[in-house]
């Protein structure tokens, strides 16, 4: 706005000569000017050619200066138009009057050329750095209000890639704020093909649309390859590697994975950066499960390590995860909630409370809030008897004659590759091309990780599963599994898979052969059963049961080095 | 001032000294502390005695100045941190990319 750009004046005065001088001095200033000879005709003016500044004669007849210069101020409503009263008063209460009724300032009669240009100039400044002000307020009113419609709509778009997933099992409970992903916090979970869940929570750095970008290829990793039957430190490595690939130097990703196992009662996790997890059994017995890793999106492929922690449980057992925003909230005197707030929380839920219910009212107490931050994100899940087993959603019905029928497939592992590469996504793979196969993608996948399994640890890598049958060889079990993964050159697991129609469904072939010495099938307990009556934890046996009861024959020979799996599916 | 630095006698080690919070707002400080630090520095030494917090952002700063002085081979010495400055450095493993002492 141009400070010297002529403005359109309005003055009010009864005396015709006075008027007539006044408009003639603002006239040779350059200005428009519009004249009125009493309160009333100011007031319509006013309306009828809107100037930008307004001088008004305090005193005239049929309503005053003052009368007029309430209406005035009141049509200009948020506008500011500078009104100057020109005045022959000098009383202070008089004058105190005029500004009390809407007056920014005086001139007083006679007129004087200078400080009538000088006074029309200092308030043609304060009317344009309120315009400016004015402006720049309703730009970013508008800005604003662009951003957040944006917002709902990316959110929209988010949701549809990062949905929620099973969040909504009855054996999980959780709290996530719905505007959440600009503040970086993500919470996923997802049923497995073969049964059980996956479960990741995940808190980027920073905020708003950097950190929701970043979340975007977290969440379709997640569901995309938990969906496929990958495992939780294969996902982790790929989002890792995504991340460390997008994100730039400063920006990385806080997150847990959680596996769990509701058929062995077991849980496989991985933190990164988060709070301690709580694994809950009982009032008095509870276990923490301490951050052990780098963040995702810091460590390069090479340097990261995805190997996951195997805790036992016991249906029942809860386990609490949860983004730093818990930890981080204050109270009114800005002290933090913290870990002892967590863990008073839990202490004193006793029996009768879900632990969950207990640390949100808690942390409603501490923050005397009920309203929660957006980055806060809690999650309970608890251990069930073959809970949450909600199904992958049956995909497009496709005819049970479509697609690849008879067909046969060799597979080999060989070397190093056993100790880094999951095969089973990619079997399972060639398996779903078979419509009939598909609707039982649970069972198959069941079948050949079982398989893949018993061939890798007990073939190949010799681990007795009798240690699994105590708490410390458990631990020992899962330590020696790893030493040996690294000491397997030389070593195979072959697969070949025959697939053919039968008269009523089909049949899938699989032949499971592995480098290892076998193991004595002609003794093995659950081999000789009849009925497979188990007692107690028996880990070792479980896998070869499971297999006994999905197929229709199952037979070792090569001293147990080599198993033939008939499994049939039906129309 | 919040930031201060100071090089070694021999002019190759940089101490990068913070005081107050260590958040978002020391961004473009720390970054020029260590920017124009000077050219044969090979050694940083984040001093964090008179830092009263850190946030992730701050952790985030920390890997900036990790990759300015040559990312796995960065030599980065982070010390004399509080017992809630340890704590965040610790959930989040930083031990492991810096010597924390």
């Amino acid at each position: 706005m141009d400070e010297s750009a002529p403005l359109k004046i309005l003055i009010a005065d009864d005396s015709d000569s006075d008027r007539l001088i006044l408009k003639t001095l603002l006239k040779r200033l350059g200005h428009m000017v519009v004249d009125a000879a009493n309160g009333h005709e100011a007031v319509a003016l006013f309306q009828s050619e809107t100037p930008d500044i307004v001088l008004l004669d305090a005193l005239m007849p049929s309503m005053d200066g003052m009368e007029a210069a309430r209406h005035i101020k009141k049509l200009a409503g948020e506008r500011l138009v500078p009104l100057i009263f020109i005045t022959s008063l000098t009383e202070p209460e008089d004058l105190a009057g005029c500004l009390e009724a809407g007056g920014d300032g005086f001139l007083s009669k006679p007129y004087n050329r200078v400080m009538i240009k000088a006074k029309v100039n200092a308030f043609n400044r304060m009317r344009l750095m309120h315009q400016a002000l004015s402006d720049q307020r309703d730009l970013m009113h508008e800005r604003n209000r662009q951003l957040l419609k944006e917002q709902h709509i990316a959110r929209g778009v988010f949701d549809n890639v990062a949905h929620t997933g099973c969040l909504n099992a009855p054996n999980i409970r959780f709290h996530a704020s719905p505007l959440s992903v600009f503040s970086g916090d993500v919470l996923f979970a997802s049923p497995r093909p073969a049964g059980g869940m996956l479960v990741f929570a995940g808190d980027f750095t920073g905020h708003g649309l950097p950190a929701a970008i970043g979340a975007m290829p977290v969440a379709e990793s997640f569901y995309g390859m938990a969906g496929k039957g990958f495992n939780g430190a294969d996902i982790l490595r790929e989002i890792n590697q995504k991340l460390v690939r997008i994100l730039p130097k400063d920006m990385f990703c806080c997150g847990a994975m959680v596996e769990v196992d509701f058929a062995l009662n077991q849980l496989n996790i991985w933190n990164g950066g988060l709070p301690d997890m709580w694994l809950m059994r009982s009032p008095t017995e509870r276990y923490s499960l301490p951050s052990r890793h780098l963040p995702l999106g810091i460590l390069g492929p090479d340097q990261f390590k995805a190997d996951m922690e195997t805790v036992r449980s016991r249906p029942g057992d809860r386990l609490l995860l949860m983004t730093d925003g818990v930890l981080e909230c204050s109270d009114s005197e800005g002290q933090l909630f913290g870990e002892q707030g967590v863990r008073r929380a839990i202490e004193n839920a006793g029996l009768s409370r879900h632990p969950f219910d207990a640390l949100m009212s808690e942390i409603q107490r501490f923050t005397g809030q009920h309203k929660f931050g957006d980055d806060l994100t809690l999650c309970c899940l608890e251990m069930v008897d073959e809970a949450g087993q909600a199904a992958l959603p049956d995909a497009v019905e496709l005819s049970t004659l479509a697609g690849p029928t008879q067909w046969r497939c060799d597979y080999e592992l060989q070397g190093s590759t056993l100790g880094e590469f999951n095969p089973l996504p990619l079997l399972l793979h060639i398996c779903m091309e078979v419509p009939g196969l598909r609707r039982r993608s649970g069972e198959v996948y069941t079948l050949l990780s079982e398989l893949y399994n018993n061939a890798l640890e007990h073939g190949v890598l010799q681990l007795p599963s009798e240690w699994k049958y105590t708490p410390e060889g458990f631990d020992r079990y899962y330590s020696e599994r790893a030493k040996r993964l690294s000491r397997v050159d030389g070593h195979y697991i072959r697969f070949s898979f025959h697939h053919d129609l039968t008269a009523l469904g089909g049949r899938l072939r699989v032949v499971c052969e592995d480098s290892g010495e076998g193991f004595d099938f002609q003794n093995h307990p659950v081999l000789q059963a009849t009925e497979m009556a188990q007692s107690g934890p028996r880990y070792g046996g479980r896998g070869l049961a499971l297999i006994k009861r999905l197929a229709k024959t199952v037979q070792f020979d090569k001293k147990g080095s080599r198993v033939d799996v008939v499994y049939e599916w039906f129309f | 001032m919040p930031i201060e630095t100071h090089r070694s006698h021999d002019g190759r080690s940089l101490t990068i000294k913070i005081e107050g919070r260590f958040d978002f707002s020391t961004h473009q400080a720390f970054r020029d502390a260590y920017e124009h630090g000077g050219r044969d520095v090979s050694g940083y030494v984040v001093d964090l005695s008179d830092a009263t917090y850190l946030d992730s952002s701050a952790l985030g700063m920390l890997l900036l100045l990790r990759d300015h002085a040559g990312g796995d081979s960065a030599d980065i010495v982070i010390q004399n941190c509080n017992n809630d400055v340890r704590k965040i450095l610790t959930i989040s493993n930083f031990e492991q990319l810096f010597t924390i002492r």
